[in-house]
């Protein structure tokens, strides 16, 4: 028996079609988590550990707020708890927080930042977006998704961005295109300027993003998501070559200098642990839309 | 019986342990541990006692063995060692007592480690569990780490009353206990749990996924949940990598990744969820405990492993017995080479990996000599997974997030030799966290004397 009480489920919500969201009961990490920080939780003895960047967290009521997608069976076991149900474990806040935490107000009232959201990494950009709304600035954020029922935390998003910039694939809701099509579109035709921009997504779009950023010169800053075991540094499973050193994700990150990260080598290793069965669920959900050069879930 | 040898220990075939991850070494029957206590000769002057880093009395719990009096041989060892099951596994007995034990000069030592193992497992087998000795005072320490350090400082503490609460980062305790060393050398139900349990017997509380520098600091827990000393027992988790081309491809692990897969989340069962890669040719880098249990374990996984050694045989720093059960479970060694680069697929796949011959120079600062490469002797091997096992360092997560807390260039804490008092009043630390990474019972050794020395400070703190 351990002296701790299982982490509670206090709110569930279904954010889009296997997205889900969910406030759990966790004093310690609540009163010292940031935003770009993650935690890592199991839901039984057998499963795995399991990171997810914080999507929110309330001090007074000791909760942390996440948001999931379920994929594996993992996250499907996840998704069926309900509202009084416990995680077994549940810890935090685990990496380094996005370095506007530290930046002194004068500084950081002086940036024009857009915020680029793809997927369920929109969940991760909610809390940094809500900061800059705190500290009294206006950014702008793109969500972007497959298709309208992917996007997700539109209206929260809305009550502490400037601008919401909404855009699909498939153009079912807002512009039609991905997050680089919206950030040309920002740039080229609302003539916008920015100093940073942070993207957050699946793996392949914040690459792409970077590489039009590059050519852009704007300072971009991603959030990486390697598969981890311990996320305390234990292991070096989520190591990444930044620039020309070695950066552990759990450690060092997760955001980093989106210009310096190898993704390709980061996209490689995501597939690891990839089974014939998960790429054929991954391939039934996301269709035809996850095909992108390099794309690494299927075989060569 | 010839008294000149050890009575031999009954342990799992080779041919048939390979395929599961139960123990090895199945231990002492009652008859057999009376025969052997019967060689110690109960020396005046016990030169055993002084090799054993925690100095057991170790011919007192010897001669209640021969008396048949098991429990009051585990009473013995219980006064000096908190964890004896564990102890009697995993000690280096052949550095220690055993070396220097008389019955060695002309023979075999005596096998003082599978009496101290089998004492532990008649303890718990039978119920002996050890008492609660003394009133609480109601006074907080914080121990941070349930690893050996802090298991047996906080052992310690208890015995004298204090109120201890260990915070343990992981979501199960126990440390390297748990999820370094593999279950067929330490099993975690058997072994490991009951021995954590008669910890906490004693009023200990573990509270898991607290992670010292991030869910808590430790000016938080001295200034704000009332903790009067704290004793830092954190390890040396840090994985080393060699910084070679190819390093990060896919199948290349750290020694921690690949045993914190299959001990701590029990990769092995599939009815648990956490995947590990099984089978092919694996190559293991390194010469110490944990690259014999990676490679161990890798075997049991299905795979033919390669243990890749930059030095000779006789510089292996494993205990023998990991080397000699690993040679017996088929496990090739290659001596004298040395990684240069690991070589990748199309798919970003391990396809083999680079070496190179090396001999022996000059000594180094740890008195062992230097391997040197033999220019033009490169040669590849086929492998397909890669498990560095390099050593660890100190995590510098505590450190980074505690003011005051000094630390030398390798990360590690600067503490006290006797006392593991650091830079910062009222905190101590002990085990790899101060040393960087070395063994159960100089760990444990370490957390002892800190809680000593911390029950001192806490006295004269109030006079």
């Amino acid at each position: 028996m351990l002296d701790n009480n299982t982490y509670t489920i206090t709110r569930k919500e279904k954010l889009a079609n296997s997205i889900y969201l969910m406030d759990v009961k966790a004093p310690r990490v609540a009163s010292h988590c940031y935003p770009g920080q993650f935690v890592i939780l199991m839901v039984d003895e057998k499963g795995e550990r399991i990171p997810l960047t914080i999507c929110d967290y309330d001090r007074e009521e000791g909760t942390v707020t996440i948001v999931f997608q379920a994929l594996g069976n993992s996250t499907k076991m996840m998704a069926d708890l309900e509202v009084g149900d416990g995680f077994r474990d549940f810890t935090g806040p685990l990496g380094q927080k996005s370095e506007f935490v530290d930046m002194p107000d004068d500084e950081l009232k002086q940036k024009k930042i857009l915020f680029v959201a793809g997927g369920v990494g929109t969940a991760p950009v909610y809390p940094q977006v809500k900061w800059m709304k705190e500290k009294g600035l206006d950014v702008d954020c793109i969500i972007g998704a497959r298709s309208k029922e992917f996007i997700i935390l539109e209206d929260p998003m809305k009550e502490h961005a400037k601008n919401v910039y909404i855009t699909t694939d498939d153009g079912s809701y807002g512009m039609k295109g991905n997050v680089n099509d919206a950030i040309k579109y920002l740039i080229n035709d609302k003539g916008k300027t920015y100093d940073i921009i942070v993207a957050i997504g699946p793996m392949i779009m914040m690459k792409y993003v970077c590489i039009l950023t590059k050519e852009l010169g704007i300072k971009t800053i991603v959030s990486m998501n390697p598969i981890m075991i311990d996320g305390t540094g234990m292991c070096g499973a989520c190591r990444l070559t930044i620039g020309d050193e070695i950066k552990f994700a759990c450690v060092d990150g997760p955001e980093f200098d989106g210009h310096l990260v190898n993704f390709d080598e980061a996209m490689n290793r995501l597939s690891m642990y990839r089974t014939e069965e998960g790429k054929d669920q991954l391939r039934e959900k996301e269709g035809d839309t996850h095909h992108h050069k390099g794309c690494q879930c299927h075989d060569n | 019986m010839d008294v000149l040898k050890k009575v031999q220990i009954k342990e799992q075939e080779p041919e048939v342990r390979v395929n599961n991850f139960e123990e090895v070494c199945l231990g002492y029957s009652i008859e057999e541990a009376i025969e052997e206590g019967s060689r110690c000769i109960q020396c005046k002057n016990p030169r055993c006692v002084k090799g054993c880093p925690v100095s057991i009395d170790i011919p007192g719990f010897i001669k209640k063995i021969v008396d048949k009096d098991i429990k009051g041989a585990f009473e013995v060892i219980n006064e000096y060692s908190s964890l004896p099951a564990v102890c009697g596994r995993v000690c280096p007995q052949e550095v220690q007592c055993e070396q220097v034990c008389i019955r060695g000069i002309k023979g075999e030592p005596v096998a003082i480690g599978k009496l101290e193992r089998f004492t532990a497992d008649w303890a718990r087998e039978n119920n002996v569990m050890p008492e609660s000795k003394s009133t609480p005072n109601g006074r907080k320490v914080a121990v941070i780490g349930s690893g050996p350090a802090g298991l047996s400082c906080a052992r310690e503490l208890a015995n004298w009353g204090y109120n201890v609460t260990i915070f343990e980062a992981l979501h199960e305790p126990g440390g390297v206990l748990v999820y370094g060393i593999p279950e067929f050398r330490l099993p975690k139900e058997r072994v490991v749990k009951p021995e954590i349990e008669n910890v906490k017997a004693l009023g200990v509380k573990i509270e898991t996924n607290v992670i010292v520098g991030k869910t808590v600091t430790i000016d938080e827990l001295m200034d704000v949940e009332g903790y009067e000393a704290v004793f830092i027992g954190s390890g040396a988790g840090l994985p080393n990598f060699m910084g070679i081309p190819g390093e990060n491809a896919n199948g290349v692990f750290s020694a921690n990744e690949y045993l914190t897969r299959n001990n701590l989340m029990k990769a092995f069962d599939r009815t648990y969820d956490t995947p590990i890669i099984t089978g092919g040719r694996v190559a293991v880098v390194g010469g110490g405990n944990v690259a014999m249990d990676a490679a161990r374990t890798a075997l049991r996984l299905g795979a033919e492993v390669t243990i890749v050694y930059r030095r000779g045989e006789s510089e292996l720093p494993a205990r023998t017995e990991e080397v000699h059960h690993a040679k017996e479970e088929g496990i090739k060694f290659m001596f004298l080479t040395n990684p240069k680069e690991i070589l990748v697929n199309e798919n970003g796949w391990v396809k083999g990996m680079k070496c190179v011959r090396m001999e022996l120079g000059e000594e180094d600062s740890s008195g062992r000599r230097r391997p040197v490469e033999i220019e033009g002797s490169d040669f590849v091997i086929d492998v397909d997974s890669v498990i560095m096992s390099l050593g660890t360092s100190p995590n510098p997560l505590i450190s980074s997030t505690t003011k005051g807390l000094e630390t030398n260039k390798y990360k590690c804490i600067i503490a006290d030799e006797t006392t593991g008092m650091t830079s910062r009043e009222g905190v101590f630390a002990g085990g790899d966290a101060v040393t960087g990474s070395a063994t159960v019972i100089l760990a444990m050794g370490a957390g002892k004397a800190a809680a000593k020395a911390i029950n001192q400070y806490l006295k004269s703190k109030d006079s």
